[in-house]
């Protein structure tokens, strides 16, 4: 039975691969109809719309193909994790490529149905079958070798990580370690098969494919081919809604657990925190471990550097705020006292402000930033108000963040009403948590919203404010809520720049570190607080600056507690320099 | 006969008959309870209290006192805005235990 192009071990191969197909199909199937019938006709639309279609494949050739986002963030990995998927997907291409340019040995002629199933398996054992044209086998072994060299990396990777910048790695558990040995084991397997032929290899080789595709629906291993549909769902603008369900499911499957969030997560000061960052959580909301996703979900501070940092962009952070709305706590929550709360035009006040100013509950308790913006707009003559001199409503950020979304929007929309009755064009905040609510939850047309740094860099820039430049060095720390949340990065450093020197923090811009007095993480105590905080304040004090600077009451707060260095709010700083 | 007064409900709290079942499960859960010292920095800071006599230290009070029905009711005013947690000079995750006082 020499004429077919046949062997036996292909077997395993051919089931796992018919095995890992179904699965795929079947959950691409799953995630669609789980999604929100607006938001599925929304993700049909986007597939055709020019400039998502743009965009879906530039992301599907420079993420999936390519991994640009590893190769930014660590080099080496992305070396590593491009040397293995690269590697393996140009040996699977060029292999289909050849079939067209073989001859089977002994020029064997198989037809029809035959034909098709033979190609499933011939590109992956051809080499016991027929012999190549030079050039491909050189590509071939090029790429097989390119492949091995990653592995290499990775066995490193795995003994010792910190060689490759990796401090902690993810804790996997039995079928995770058993599909990457198998993984590792593959190309060794099929190079030895290749060069010497022997059977026994390519039983290896084959039984090793099984392995992989059988297990792969059960572990990391799905980002593979999950994280194309993501891709695509992503750039659809869709939102996650519920934990586990469509767009959420996506994400889920997507994350390849690669433990960039853990190194990056303020909470992995010590092991016991290390637990709670978002591979963690992506983990166990696959696992239905519902419990324990639930307790991540509380203890996360919302600070969003493992989205920063992601190189997949799965967004954590939102998937775990639909977590906390999915069991929200049990309080009956009556907020009726704040229905007669009205904005309080002064007494003799005839015009409309220009500027409306809302300190916000933790600007109130901090009032040194209060009085400094009230002296910053005397200073350059604006026509501004207060919006809660006497106590404000919280912004609501809080309620929403504990997963009580209608009581949340109440407040919100109180707040709105107040700003409204001013009849204000701007609206000026000094607390980024405000900042990130009214700009994204309260419907406030026609009116301009501003943190204090944008305001006073505004006034400065349009003259309005005259400062002096100081001899003082400064750090700027940013706060999460406005610099990852809304990229307002350039701002307050140009407003430092000019009334001091600016020194440069150890982790700066998209990667800084929460400041640990987050109102996100409920479950937090205070001694791990002050423990993220510490890293924060050492990381802040790299240069030695004189004086840390920041732009968040709450930061504030946190900081003075532990600082070396006086800490102080941008709006004092200027004011300090009149 | 309406004298325009009355004497006042007595607010005596038997101690040996009151149920304690929050108040001891509040303990396990979050042994932080225990340290608070009643110094008020929380009812003063109290968002919530500013318009209304949501107090936290109260709170706490009324619970110890078996008087759950009450506490329940004070915090329905509450609006999870943090600024008790962020005073406390002993550290006590405010937000927590009233977010747990209900589960």
């Amino acid at each position: 039975m020499n004429q077919y192009i046949f062997h036996p071990f292909v077997l395993p191969f051919v089931l796992g691969m018919a095995f890992v197909l179904t699965y795929c199909v079947v959950g691409l199937f799953r995630v669609i109809c789980l999604l929100p019938k607006d938001d599925r006709k929304q993700f049909w639309r986007s597939l055709v719309t020019p400039k998502t279609a743009w965009a879906n494949i530039r992301d599907l050739f420079g993420d999936c193909l390519f991994h640009v986002k590893i190769w930014k963030r660590n080099p080496i990995l992305g070396y590593m994790h491009s040397a293995i998927a690269f590697g393996w997907f140009m040996i699977i291409v060029i292999g289909h490529v050849m079939l067209f340019t073989l001859k089977p040995l002994e020029g064997v002629e198989v037809e029809g149905f035959a034909r098709t199933f033979t190609n499933f398996y011939y590109p992956i054992f051809y080499k016991h079958f027929a012999t190549e044209t030079p050039v491909f086998a050189f590509l071939m072994d090029f790429f097989l070798l390119m492949i091995i060299s990653g592995i290499l990396i990775a066995v490193v990777k795995k003994i010792y990580s910190k060689i490759v910048g990796v401090k902690r790695v993810t804790k996997f558990g039995f079928a995770d370690n058993m599909v990457r040995f198998a993984l590792w084991t593959i190309f060794p397997f099929r190079l030895i098969a290749e060069k010497s032929n022997i059977m026994a290899f390519w039983w290896l080789y084959s039984i090793d494919l099984m392995i992989f595709m059988c297990l792969l629906p059960f572990t990391r291993y799905m980002h593979i081919p999950t994280e194309a549909l993501f891709i695509l769902l992503r750039h659809a603008g869709l939102k996650p809604r519920e934990p586990r369900k469509g767009y959420a499911l996506a994400q889920i499957y997507s994350c390849p657990s690669c433990g960039l969030c853990i190194d990056a997560c303020p909470m992995s000061v010590n092991d016991k925190m290390s637990g709670n960052t978002s591979a963690y959580f992506m983990k166990k909301l696959r696992n239905a471990d519902d419990k324990e996703a639930k307790r991540i979900a509380e203890t996360c501070m919302q600070c969003g550097k493992c989205v920063a940092v992601c190189p997949l962009s799965i967004e954590s952070c939102d998937i775990k705020m639909t977590q906390r709305e999915a069991t929200p706590y049990i309080i009956n929550s009556d907020h009726s006292y704040l229905e007669d709360r009205h904005f309080d035009r002064p007494q003799g006040a005839e015009k409309s402000p220009s500027v409306l100013y809302f300190a916000g509950c933790m600007t109130q308790l901090t009032p040194k930033i209060m009085r400094a913006m009230k002296q910053i707009m005397e200073a350059a003559g604006e026509n501004y108000e207060f919006m809660d001199k006497d106590g404000g409503i919280c912004c609501g950020r809080p309620m929403l963040l504990s997963g009580k979304t209608a009581e949340a929007q109440a407040m919100i929309a109180k707040n709105t009403e107040i700003i409204k009755q001013s009849r204000a064009k701007k609206l000026v905040l000094s607390c980024p948590i405000c900042y990130k609510v009214f700009k994204e939850e309260n419907h406030l047309e026609g009116i301009e919203i501003q943190h204090h740094t944008q305001y006073i860099d505004e006034l400065i820039k349009n003259g309005k404010l005259k400062v002096n430049k100081g001899e003082v060095n400064y750090v700027y720390h940013d706060p999460c809520e406005l610099g990852r949340a809304f990229g307002v990065y350039d701002e307050p450093r140009e407003v430092i720049e000019n009334v001091g020197n600016l020194k440069k923090a150890k982790s700066e811009k998209e990667l800084s570190i929460c400041c640990g007095g987050s109102l996100g993480s409920f479950n937090l105590t205070q001694q791990e607080r002050d423990e993220i905080t510490e890293n924060s304040v050492n990381d802040l004090m790299f240069n030695n600056p004189e004086q840390i600077v920041t732009a968040c009451p709450l930061c504030l707060k946190t900081f003075a507690r532990k600082s070396p260095v006086a800490v102080k709010d941008i709006a004092e700083v200027v004011v300090e320099n009149i | 006969m309406d004298f325009g007064f009355c004497l006042s409900p007595s607010s005596h709290v038997k101690m040996d008959s009151i149920d304690l079942t929050t108040f001891n499960r509040l303990k396990e859960t979050n042994p932080d309870v225990n340290t608070c010292i009643a110094c008020g920095s929380c009812t003063a800071t109290c968002t919530a209290g500013n318009f209304t006599e949501m107090s936290f230290r109260r709170l706490l009070l009324m619970l110890q006192r078996g008087k759950e029905d009450e506490a329940k009711k004070m915090i329905q005013r509450c609006m999870l805005c943090g600024k008790c947690t962020l005073v406390c000079p002993r550290g006590i995750n405010i937000r927590k235990i009233l977010l747990d006082i209900t589960r």
